[in-house]
């Protein structure tokens, strides 16, 4: 990738997060935290590509990779149950009484 | 070609959602639709990669794929709320181990060649690394299974050295012509090391700021590894958790009045405990949980102020159950809670949503602190630090200068706590030996059920 575009882009991500999450209440910080988290498990895709080049000869290349997949899916999915789970509640909070 | 272009256009959809995933999160409103949309990003990502022109080993990539996700599944969905902050770290770790994961197989292929390139590839290396033994760390502390916070001799030295060999290391890895095996792994044994070394010290008060800063680590790790892969999507998803985690840290370190450099050099321990300062008057005075009810009950306001004591408890349903007998009395209920309360920024709002407490009545430090000297009671539950007015005294005190919740202007104050030693981080809480103070001795769970009968009897 160019290195410059490049640059561009880690800029303006860091604005962006940095805007998003400042107009976060206090009350979302945890599911925030753990959203974020979850976000941040896209690096399954990286792992993926990496484990696919891989030499199938080589186990040591194989086990590398294995455990890139492993643990980034385990990011993405964790990180994506236990903030569903958080907001389920935060809805039930207000909505129950209402309904 | 047009299989490259697809993929590529569907990661830059999968950034998009993922931003607006977050941005979803500034009201509880749309938070949950937003982490919907962001999971289907996800297995949309994950699907199309299987796409990518040149890719093989797909038995091992879904069989890594099936059992780590499974295994986090049910892990998340069994965990109690307590128990959240250590299964956010383990979790955010190993999304740190994958970005460090991925930077070893590259250099096992061999394929990382150029200064700018093998630069990142070393620092996401580096900061993953960290991130994933530093989360193992704190998911230790947090489950209970590393009680004690050890702290070598010479501490900040150790670090400062380990920290140095490990980025001379990567240095030489950058420099070098070649990729030499040995180097590498003794880069990673460097640099799981220092997370290990930079979290062991650090006690449970300041843990929230840790997991934080973590996330962050594990957020710039990935977005240096996507530049490697040349992956426009976890650069974008990288860096934005790693500038959003960056500011939760800071917001976190500033609801404790402690600058991030001292969570990390100088944590509280049990032996800074208690300075010398000023000596603490005064007599702790016991009080029944029947006089506690009467009290609350002939009061027109009562503040709560739960902290993770009635947490791990599991007390919050039945605090909520008597805050709903005492409102049916007249009596104003509103539950005050500070920034650090619990193990993770905001984690006390999502016990208290747990047990269905409405967040109108939720209010957080600032909003609720001028109000204290106009309630009758504050009821405090399980929480020591926060509410310690050493804080705002004793300069010799760790905590001193950490924003509490300003229970002791209350006309009374009672406290909820199972014994009489000092709380979590050790440090003598003078809020206890005050006037206007009374303990009500006990597990919050039986001491609340104990206050509810009689409060029901005081009805009757």
């Amino acid at each position: 990738m160019d290195g410059i575009a490049a640059l561009y882009i880690f800029m303006l991500a860091a604005f962006t997060g940095y805007e998003v999450i400042s107009r976060v209440p206090v009350i979302l910080h945890t599911p925030l935290m753990s959203g974020s988290n979850f976000v941040h498990g896209v690096v399954l895709v990286g792992a993926m590509v990496v484990l696919g080049h891989a030499d199938p000869e080589d186990p040591v290349q194989l086990a590398i990779g294995f455990v890139a997949v492993f643990l980034g899916a385990a990011n993405a999915a964790g990180g994506y149950v236990v903030t569903e789970r958080m907001l389920a509640m935060f809805k039930g909070g207000k909505k129950e009484g209402a309904q | 070609m047009t299989a490259k272009w697809f993929i590529d256009a569907s990661y830059f959809g999968v950034a998009i959602v993922f931003i607006l995933a977050l941005k979803a999160m500034s009201s509880p409103v749309t938070a949950r639709r937003g982490i919907v949309w962001g999971g289907i990003a996800m297995v949309a990502a994950t699907l199309v990669t299987f796409a990518t022109p040149g890719l093989a080993n797909f038995g091992l990539m879904i069989v890594a794929i099936v059992t780590g996700g499974a295994l986090a599944w049910w892990s998340g969905k069994v965990v109690r709320m307590t128990d959240m902050p250590q299964m956010v770290a383990i979790y955010n770790g190993m999304g740190g181990g994958a970005a460090a994961a991925i930077a070893a197989l590259e250099f096992a292929r061999g394929e990382v060649h150029g200064l700018v390139v093998t630069t990142l590839a070393v620092l996401g290396a580096l900061i993953g690394a960290v991130a994933f033994s530093g989360s193992c760390i704190a998911f230790a502390k947090l489950q209970g299974i590393m009680q004690k916070a050890w702290r070598l001799p010479a501490q900040n030295a150790v670090n400062v050295i380990l920290a140095l060999a490990t980025l001379g290391l990567g240095a030489a890895i950058v420099i070098a012509s070649a990729v030499d095996p040995n180097l590498v792994i003794a880069f990673f044994v460097l640099a799981l090391a220092l997370g290990v070394i930079l979290t062991s010290p650090i006690g449970g008060a300041d843990m929230p700021v840790v997991i934080s800063l973590l996330n962050a680590f594990t957020g710039l790790a990935v977005g240096f590894e996507g530049y490697v892969l040349g992956n426009p999507a976890l650069i974008v998803a990288g860096i934005v958790v790693g500038a959003s985690g960056t500011l939760l840290t800071q917001l976190m370190a500033k609801a404790m009045n402690r600058p991030i450099s001292n969570v990390l050099f100088t944590p509280i321990g049990g032996a800074a405990a208690g300075g010398d300062g000023q000596a603490i008057e005064g007599t702790m005075k016991e009080f029944s949980a029947l006089d506690a009810a009467s009290v609350m009950r002939y009061a027109s306001k009562v503040i709560i102020v739960p902290g993770y004591g009635m947490a791990v408890a599991g007390a919050q349903h039945k605090v909520w159950e008597m805050a709903q007998l005492l409102e049916e009395g007249g009596v104003e209920v509103v539950f005050a809670i500070h920034p650090v309360a619990g193990r993770m920024p905001g984690h006390m709002n999502v016990l208290l949503a747990e047990a269905g407490v409405p967040y109108d009545k939720i209010f957080d430090l600032e909003e609720i602190n001028a109000d204290f000297p106009q309630a009758d009671v504050a009821l405090v539950i399980g929480a020591n630090d926060v509410v310690n007015p050493v804080a705002r005294t004793d300069k010799s005190s760790p905590i001193y200068g950490m924003p509490i919740l300003n229970v002791d202007m209350a006309q009374n104050v009672i406290v909820v706590k199972r014994g009489k030693g000092a709380g979590y981080s050790g440090i003598e809480n003078a809020l206890f030996y005050k006037d206007n103070c009374r303990m009500l001795y006990g597990s919050a769970q039986q001491a609340i059920a104990e206050a509810i009968t009689h409060v029901k009897a005081l009805e009757a």
